[in-house]
């Protein structure tokens, strides 16, 4: 008989292993008929499998619910296993029908009076999930009867209840009178349920903020301090979180509060814990300060936070965030443990950056230097966020602790030796922070810093380097040409990185006037005319007029500007190291260029709202300040295009020394503009009707009229058979008649120059335009410009000298001879070295029309050929003062499931070659 | 509170999904999913915030447990609540796989039903749960026993049944700790702490109430003089100092010990939970026994080699043995061989590990062993230096390295007829090693 029983037993093990994780992989077709079938059997077991089958569907995702009257059938069961599952079924599908979810209802209402409390909780519990009105209206008398139930079991569910049934009509609750018995579980005799109507009522008066809900008094209070020493874990959070809202009448009551809660410290669960250390933080708020039980509670609060940061990892992340809290609230709680805070090797990462976080805000004089030990440590990790993040920190600290200065910037000397790159990144922003807030300290440091120059490709990292260039321009001998060297990309910099070398170099000008006209010439203007970026070019026009007032003005700024930041930082950077994020950026911005500086111009200020209130189109006469700064700019910048193109150009290594006559030393950076001008060609691709021969771009205004006294200049490039031609309307927006027209250009990199005399041969009067064309030729004076097609020009008329820079495309400059022979072609591409190798992607381009307007723009293809389902055209074009591109462009079919027309991606390798 | 809480596996499968709010719709399965799961990166929070809903996660070897909330709820509950949940699955079915979760997918379902409603946590107690969520049904039972089973869930003894019997009471307590060290290269001490818990398995009859002492500073000094000398020899077996009492930073207790009690008196009483768990947890900084010091030598030998020499000493009494030492010595990512030389044990590189195995099988007190190893590097061009990950070492020693001792554990149960001198107790200490790493 026992051995039998054994083997029954065995069985249903074997059994129920075997089936309950075949539910999850029947797919077969008819399925949902099958379980029809089965659910309505007569055999219980198989109607039990059925429904389990049901669920197991359910919580994959599959949908079920046109099994809904097959499975409320097995609701009546005295089988409590099915049950629960039938319960579960119509807690998810009892909203998508709820005309049959009325079938369940006399099942409930009968459950509800079971005289199993297990079985009358479940049914109260399960209506209470069930959103469905008609079963709402039936909940209201079962479950008024279970909040008086005589088991506690069914009143503590009950509790919970009437939370649900407040988010399904809260006024239904208000009607019932349920708030009333809810407030009075909270004397129950049981702890369960005076947690459970506690977590209820704290549920309910949150959706009712003004309502005097929860009515917490000294009575209840008591209350349920009782009961927090014997309900369980989670009714414990429950009430602590409760009391947390509570404010106590006076400090003795306070005190009374805080003594019994303490013991909750040592509780094993956390959550607890930190509940308690909550109640604790606002109740002390109300003790006086110089009480004995104050200083014995703050060193009580210490141990148990430790504790937690031995708890599972995401435990300790809670654990941590608050903490953070805590420390900025009361540092002192935990100002000795700094040790504990300190990054284990294997800490997931986001236990690392929070402790962090924790350890610079404990950082003080006391334990500075095993903080910056430990930050050096970490700063060698492998994960780049947190790297970065401890680099940082260490920043922060020499901010926070004036005496560690000197360590930090040591320490940070150090990383910036080990020259990994985001290291090396990080560290700049760093010091530049510290620079600023310790000024002229440390700037033995600067020429290190200036090593890693070209290794910063960070937006921040550059702005970074840059303001320390221009703050302490005086002392770096090459300053100049160190801001040179970023100026070379302007264009392609961030906002953030133009501001700053803006700023830089006008500190260096005025600093060193004589040596760095041309530079902040060349500054101002790409950052006020060539630019689209308002703050730029509002910063450039406030420095241009405090420039160009006059020359003692113009040395009055300077230092206000410098006084002024310095002002402001030292109030700026303590703030930002309070915030999470160090907004350097925007302190930056603030610091460089304070607000009062410019109302103590004077009249500047008014100019400056003229500038920017009048529309670039105005055909009135040009404001007179306007004009009065113009002249200004003029005299400063030391008289005017003459010096400008004769200047000596040789002071800085960096200017004419890539692009002379041996083409060998074509810098790489030359690949940039072709393959800008390349991609203009292809732009074109889509479009229809192009006719045969070389693209010109439409024509844009090159000059203002705002800038030149009323004249406008628009113009575009274009080469028409073989002659490369400036194209420009010249339009009169002043009042007056303009004539004796003549034009200028700078040194430009491919030697461009007038033909011949700009022919304006009529005066040009008010509103008039006229159309003029001026034939080019490349035989000029060569200097390297940035970027490469950039042409600087000077127009001259009977009122006076404008200088306005354009971009040419660089396909003008492809010639009709451009075509190489074959072997040729084949032979030099092999010899050309990557170094001189761009490589870039095309666009929506068409295949079949690129050939041929290529060609118009002498651009020749050689060769063609297929390699894996990719076209390759080989193509080789020849610019004016003879080098040679070679192009090899591959098409590759596009997704022809989304386009019937073929779209293509192209890779062009474009390379530069020597001849 | 809680909205939901989410099952699957490594694959991103929903294996079990309850939803206990409205505001948790079926989109938040396939959301924790995309967003945690399927994520490209590393998982860098254990909360994860998706189009405002909460989703907390832990992992259990591959097992993804996921509850979810649209509201602001108390987290470290949620986490808390989540290792529960686990604990109280692998107490019905052992371990937490795919496999088991299956199987049992019902009866999770019935426990999901029972300790969460709607979102709010309700008794977890294991004890308690397997009274009545059996999957047998609840057929046979009389109105006193649904009584006891309903009493006992929401009472305050929720974690003991009445009517327990043994016919030989006996309980085993183990003092199992683990020493955490950060050592800097050269040997001074970063930080050191011990973490302790007390855990106990008891096969007693009745209600006993009991009373826990230890060496614990607070209270020998509070004792005074005279008392504690003996106590503390008495149950002195045989740890790495003659110190008298401890101080213990910091300790919780399950939720079986009067906490007001501990906080008034400093005295540990408590009805146990039947069978296995743990009673305590205590934290120590002060006066710590480390059992070994480690003292490593790293020496760059030109760009392609590097010279290793490591030292370990043991520290405690000679009559003791340390067991199952393992010494990790880490090695640079472009190592193309080594070789290891050492005194004892058995030392092996493990490339994919990225570093050198040292196992010691036993070890003596006061001892000193050495291995050294040469480690060819293959040249790279990676600018970017080795990080130096510290040397770990991991070893079991038959002492508590923070100093505690059981100085005694009383049982007294008025209504049985057995006394505290029937009762059989065993005391056992295990001191491991944590995080026991030194830097080189």
């Amino acid at each position: 008989m026992q051995e039998w029983a054994n083997q029954l037993c065995e069985n249903r093990q074997f059994g129920s292993k075997m089936t309950d994780s075949k539910y999850f992989t029947t797919t077969k077709k008819g399925e949902i008929f099958e379980l029809k079938a089965e659910l309505n059997s007569d055999k219980k077991e198989k109607k039990k499998e059925a429904v389990k089958k049901v669920i197991a569907s359910m919580t994959v995702g599959k949908d079920v619910s046109a099994l809904f009257p097959d499975v409320v059938n097995c609701m009546q069961t005295d089988n409590l296993e099915l049950k629960k599952l039938v319960y579960l079924y119509l807690m998810n599908y009892a909203k998508s029908q709820p005309d049959m979810a009325i079938m369940a209802v006399n099942t409930f209402v009968k459950d509800c009076e079971d005289p199993n409390p297990l079985i009358r909780a479940l049914a109260v519990r399960t209506m209470g999930c069930i959103r469905v009105d008609k079963i709402t209206e039936y909940l209201c008398e079962p479950l008024r009867k279970c909040l008086k139930d005589e088991d506690p079991y069914v009143r503590k569910t009950a509790a919970v209840c009437v939370a649900k049934l407040h988010d399904i009509n809260a006024q239904l609750v208000e009607d019932q009178g349920f708030l009333d018995t809810l407030k009075d579980l909270i004397s129950d005799s049981n702890p369960m349920v005076v947690a459970n109507a506690v977590a209820a009522l704290s549920e309910i008066a949150e959706s009712h903020p003004n309502s005097n809900l929860m009515d917490l008094n000294p009575q209840t209070i008591n209350k349920l301090l009782t009961a927090l020493n014997e309900c369980t874990e989670w009714g414990q959070i429950f009430i602590l979180d409760c009391l947390a809202n509570y404010t106590p009448r006076d400090d003795r009551e306070s005190q009374s509060i805080c003594e019994r809660v303490t013991p909750r410290l040592s509780h094993a669960n956390s959550a607890v814990v930190l509940s308690a250390v909550k109640v604790l933080m606002k109740f002390m708020e109300m003790l006086p300060k110089d009480l004995d039980y104050y200083g014995t509670l703050l060193k009580k609060l210490a141990p148990p936070l430790v504790t937690l940061l031995s708890a599972e990892p995401e435990l300790q992340y809670v654990a941590l965030r608050n903490i953070n809290l805590i420390v900025q609230r009361r540092p002192e709680i935990l100002k000795h443990e700094m040790k504990v805070f300190f990054v284990k090797y294997n800490d997931p990462i986001y236990v690392k950056l929070e402790k962090l976080d924790i350890m610079i805000r404990l950082a003080s004089q006391a334990n500075i230097a095993q903080v910056l030990a430990e930050l050096k440590e970490y700063a060698t990790e492998v994960d780049v966020d947190f790297v970065r993040k401890a680099v940082r920190a260490i920043g922060r600290c020499a901010i926070k602790v004036e005496q560690s200065a000197e360590r930090c910037v040591s320490t940070l000397l150090d990383l910036i030796q080990t020259k990994v790159n985001y290291v090396v990144q990080e560290a700049i922003v760093v010091i530049k922070d510290i620079f600023r807030k310790y000024p002229n300290k440390y700037e033995s440091v600067i020429a290190t810093l200036c090593e890693n120059l070209d290794s910063l490709d960070e937006p921040e990292a550059r702005a970074a380097m840059i303001w320390i260039v221009g703050e302490y321009a005086e002392r770096i001998d090459n300053a100049d040409e160190l801001l040179e060297s970023f100026l070379e990309g302007f264009h392609d910099e961030s906002t953030q990185v133009q501001l700053q070398l803006l700023t830089a170099i006008v500190k260096l000008f005025l600093k060193k006037p004589t040596e760095t006209q041309e530079l902040v010439q060349q500054v101002l203007s790409l950052a006020t005319q060539d630019s689209d970026n308002p703050d730029l070019r509002d910063r450039g026009y406030i420095y241009w007029r405090l420039l160009s007032t006059d020359p003692v003005a113009a040395k009055e700024p300077p230092s206000a500007f410098v006084e002024g930041s310095r002002g402001v930082q030292h109030k700026r950077l303590p703030g930002s190291t309070e915030s999470e994020s160090p907004d350097t950026a925007s302190a930056a911005a603030v610091s460089d260029a304070p607000p009062a500086v410019i109302p103590s111009q004077g009249d500047l200020l008014g100019d400056l709202l003229n500038l920017d209130l009048t529309p670039p189109t105005t055909t009135g006469p040009p404001p007179p300040a306007s004009s009065g700064m113009q002249m200004g700019a003029m005299d400063l910048l030391g008289g005017g295009l003459d010096s400008l193109l004769g200047g000596d150009l040789g002071g800085s290594p960096a200017i004419g020394a890539g692009f002379g006559a041996p083409p060998a030393a074509m810098p790489a950076s030359f690949s940039a503009p072709v393959s800008g001008g390349l991609d203009d060609l292809f732009d074109l691709g889509g479009g229809v009707g192009m006719p045969m021969g070389a693209y010109s771009a439409p024509k844009t205004v090159w000059l203002p009229a705002l800038k030149a006294k009323g004249l406008e200049i628009s113009g575009t490039f274009a080469r028409r058979s073989g002659v490369i031609q400036m194209e420009m309307t010249l339009t009169n927006k002043a009042m007056s008649v303009m004539t004796d027209f003549a034009i200028q250009f700078n040194r430009n990199s491919f030697g461009l120059a007038p033909a011949g005399p700009l022919q304006v041969l009529t005066p040009l009067s008010p509103n008039q335009s006229i159309e003029v064309t001026l034939p080019l030729n490349t035989v000029g004076p060569v200097m390297k410009m940035e970027p490469l097609n950039n042409l600087q020009v000077a127009v001259k008329n009977n009122i006076d000298v404008f200088y306005f820079s354009c971009q040419y495309p660089i396909s003008m400059l492809f010639v009709e001879d451009g075509k190489m022979e074959r072997q040729v072609f084949l032979a030099t591409w092999k010899d050309i070295p990557n170094d001189s190798e761009a490589q870039f992607q095309i666009k929506d381009c068409h295949l079949n029309a690129a050939s041929n307007k290529l060609q118009g723009s002498n651009i020749f293809t050689i060769a063609k050929r297929t390699v894996d389902g990719q076209d390759m055209l080989y193509q080789s074009m020849k610019l004016t003062n003879g080098i040679w591109v070679l192009t090899e462009m591959r098409v590759q079919a596009g997704n022809p499931v989304y386009t019937v027309k073929k779209c293509v991606y192209i890779y062009i390798a474009n390379m530069v070659d020597r001849i | 509170m809680i909205g939901g809480l989410f099952i699957y596996n490594h694959k991103g499968e929903v294996l079990i999904s309850r939803v206990y709010r409205d505001d948790i719709g079926r989109n938040a399965v396939d959301a924790f999913r995309v967003n945690v799961i399927h994520a490209r990166q590393q998982v860098r929070s254990p909360v994860t915030n998706i189009a405002r809903t909460s989703f907390f996660h832990v992992k259990r070897s591959n097992i993804w447990l996921a509850a979810v909330t649209k509201q602001n709820v108390n987290a470290a509950m949620v986490f808390e609540f989540l290792y529960k949940m686990c604990d109280v699955m692998t107490a019905y079915f052992g371990k937490i796989s795919e496999e088991n979760i299956k199987n049992n997918f019902v009866l999770i379902y019935e426990l999901l039903d029972e300790i969460l409603d709607f979102g709010y946590p309700q008794n977890s107690e294991t004890g308690a749960l397997k009274t009545f969520i059996t999957q047998q049904g609840i057929k046979g039972q009389t109105k006193e026993e649904q009584s006891q089973i309903t009493s006992q869930v929401t009472g305050q003894i929720g974690w003991r049944r009445e009517g327990i019997k043994y016919r030989r009471n006996e309980l085993f307590l183990d003092v199992l700790e683990s020493v955490n060290l950060l050592m800097s290269p050269q040997g001074q001490v970063l930080s050191a702490h011990v973490s302790g818990r007390v855990v106990m398995k008891s096969y007693l009859s009745g209600m006993p109430e009991c009373k826990f002492g230890m060496n614990d500073k607070i209270v020998i000094d509070k004792q005074g003089k005279g008392g504690a000398s003996d106590d503390a020899g008495k149950s002195d077996l045989g740890g790495g100092s003659g110190k008298q009492s401890i101080a213990i930073d910091d300790c919780t207790f399950h939720q079986c010990v009067r906490l007001s009690k501990f906080d008034s008196e400093r005295s540990i009483s408590f009805i146990p939970p039947d069978g296995e768990y743990e009673l305590m947890r205590y934290r120590t900084t002060k006066d710590i026994i480390l059992p070994f010091r480690v003292i490593p030598l790293v020496r760059e030998v030109g760009r392609t080699k590097l010279e290793v020499k490591v030292v370990i000493k043991s520290n405690f009494k000679p009559s003791l043995l340390a067991q199952k030492i393992e010494v990790r010595i880490p090695t640079p990512l472009n190592t193309s061989g080594v070789q290891v030389i050492c005194m004892k044990g058995k030392a092996k590189y493990k490339a994919s590990e990225n570093a050198i195995v040292w196992k010691i099988k036993r070890m003596a007190g006061m001892k000193e062993s050495q291995i050294s190893a040469e480690i060819e590097l293959l040249p790279t061009n990676d600018k970017k230096k080795w990080a130096r990950p510290p040397i770990s070492m991991n070893f079991e020693v038959p002492f508590a390295p923070s100093g505690l001792k059981v100085r005694y554990l009383k049982v007294f149960e008025s209504k049985l007829n057995y006394s505290d001198h029937d009762v059989i107790k065993w005391v056992r200490y295990i001191g491991r090693s944590g995080i026991y790493e030194t830097r080189c």
